[in-house]
């Protein structure tokens, strides 16, 4: 129990060589590659006053843009959070022909960087394209839509919901559900009582982190988005668009927004997984 | 019953979603024939970003492992004020949108930027060039060495490390012959992720890039500026060349994944 030992044992920790050498480094580098850059952004926002932060924030082009980033995020994410738990679940639970390679295929989207994303799935939702021509047909569209957006926030943040769950249905006990079910509970009874309910913040945790990463997405969205300001534009972009034209206090208080938003999303899953953990406890 | 319908849901997701756009790729790369790809793909403007590609990601690596071995070193063997919050800083490249973390290094280390404007005078350039896209790089891809290292330490403990000490080794010898075959596998997969994302970063670089033709287009830059310029075969015959990385850097992984899962069996 190293919390009672005197102070003077528990700094014999440092017994190993290299505290100075490692935690220089680390500081040294976290210092300027990640703690300054962050507090440039702070900077240009602290020169905001609250009516022009007001005033950026509040014009129509910019609520657009939130607005359909915020939308086309939280679509993708349910869709996600359900095809993540299937595909978590398909690929811990059953053996079959062609597992490893769907294994291989779910970490794609992860690997394949998003510019070559972003032009393949305009590819094959415009109307010449293998799927964008089987909608044309069908009088729908999707490239250059909000629903383009949309697909294309799936493909990028799949990974995250998948990988995340999957460590939660190894874990699960196949015993409990054959004791359901020889209780005799239903399929349903035993899919919310018995599997999805110690799942919960596993899957809570995944599509936290799938709407993070929608949120911020760029690359794989900019090309079948179309870009149409006060329809299709997403926040990252306009961000890019006022940089270009040295508005950089505009683009600060965007930015410093989006940037807020995915630390309190992430705050609030940390948060919530870990009350939600001790109560699925307590519950027994 | 379940099993089926569930496994044919899964494919089909997949097939649709990441397997059909892979298949695009390279259909479009090859749609006006192996002569017009191979052209395409030795456009001189496309070798160079290439070439800016592969630099940059030979300076990014060599740095990201050193701090990543550093962080996960002193975090994982030392307690000291600020353990924390290094701890949650390194965590942070994850949380950022690129195009933010683009405009944060602009704000900074731009001429506009307090670091910048006070290098201005002696002629340094941070940004716009190969130093901005280094620089940007090193944020995006910083987490991934360190993730991989620090657990494998934690897990491995200072034993060995304190005997070897006791036995008169030197700090090096001991990081050469205990540390350093400890983490291999772990660092090995961090270099990977490390290698693939810093040659794929898109987002953030074209922030800080300048994106000046055959000069700082890094291969992702690039082939949004063939798209844009109507060269389809052009972006997407660059395009396979990314692919290529990515389906390299998942074999690899598989291959670290099953090769690190023996090893750790039979410690």
């Amino acid at each position: 129990m190293p919390a009672i030992l005197p102070r003077r044992f528990r700094a014999s920790r440092r017994v190993l060589p290299g505290f100075t050498l490692s935690v220089g480094i680390s500081v040294l580098f976290a210092g300027l590659i990640i703690l300054l850059p962050l507090t440039g952004l702070l900077w240009h926002l602290a020169q905001l006053s609250p009516a022009d932060y007001l005033r950026v924030m509040g014009t129509e082009r910019v609520l657009t843009a939130l607005r359909v980033t915020v939308t086309a995020a939280a679509l993708a994410t349910v869709v996600n959070g359900v095809f993540g738990l299937i595909l978590a679940w398909v690929l811990t639970r059953y053996r079959f022909f062609g597992r490893g390679v769907m294994d291989a295929l779910v970490d794609l989207p992860f690997a394949l960087p998003t510019a070559v994303a972003g032009i393949a799935l305009v590819a094959l939702y415009d109307k010449s394209g293998w799927i964008g021509g089987v909608l044309d047909r069908m009088g729908l569209q999707v490239a250059y839509t909000w629903w383009g957006i949309v697909i294309a926030m799936i493909f990028t943040s799949i990974p995250f919901a998948v990988r995340a769950i999957q460590p939660a249905i190894e874990e699960l006990d196949p015993a409990e559900e054959a004791a359901a079910l020889t209780l005799g509970a239903g399929p349903l009874q035993r899919f919310f009582k018995v599997m999805l309910r110690p799942l919960l913040p596993t899957i809570l945790t995944g599509v936290g982190l799938s709407f993070v990463r929608s949120l911020g997405e760029f690359g794989a969205v900019i090309f079948i988005a179309g870009n149409l300001p006060y329809k299709t534009e997403i926040a990252s972009l306009l961000i890019l668009i006022r940089l270009d034209e040295f508005d950089y206090p505009a683009a600060s208080a965007v930015a410093g927004t989006l940037l807020a938003l995915s630390l309190v999303i992430l705050i609030a899953i940390n948060i919530a997984q870990n009350r939600l953990q001790s109560y699925l406890r307590t519950e027994g | 019953m379940a099993r089926r319908f569930l496994i044919a849901l899964a494919v089909g997701f997949l097939a649709l979603m990441v397997l059909a756009p892979l298949i695009a790729i390279f259909h479009r790369a090859f749609a006006d024939g192996a002569g017009m790809y191979l052209a395409a793909i030795s456009e001189p403007e496309t070798l160079a970003a290439m070439r800016l590609t592969v630099i940059a990601a030979l300076v990014v690596l060599p740095v990201n492992v050193i701090f990543g071995i550093a962080a996960a070193w002193a975090i994982a063997r030392y307690r000291f004020f600020g353990r924390r919050a290094l701890l949650i800083l390194i965590e942070v490249p994850f949380a950022v949108s690129p195009i933010v973390a683009g405009l944060c290094f602009l704000l900074i280390y731009g001429a506009y930027g307090p670091v910048g404007a006070a290098l201005e005078p002696y002629g340094i350039q941070l940004m716009f060039n190969l130093t901005g896209i280094v620089l940007v790089s090193l944020f995006v891809t910083c987490p991934f060495v360190m993730r991989e290292v620090l657990p494998v330490l934690m897990v491995s403990g200072a034993e060995e490390e304190r005997a070897a000490l006791g036995l008169g080794a030197n700090g090096w010898q001991i990081f050469r012959h205990i540390v350093l075959p400890n983490i291999s596998w772990g660092l090995a997969y961090g270099v990977v992720l490390t290698t693939a994302r810093a040659m794929g970063e898109f987002g953030a670089v074209s922030v800080v890039s300048g994106a000046i033709r055959g000069e700082t287009m890094t291969l992702p830059l690039q082939i949004e500026l063939l798209y844009n310029d109507y060269n389809a075969t052009g972006a997407f015959a660059a395009a396979t060349v990314l692919t290529a990385l990515a389906l390299v850097t998942l074999v690899l992984r598989g291959l670290l994944d099953r090769f690190g899962a023996q090893r750790k069996a039979s410690i």
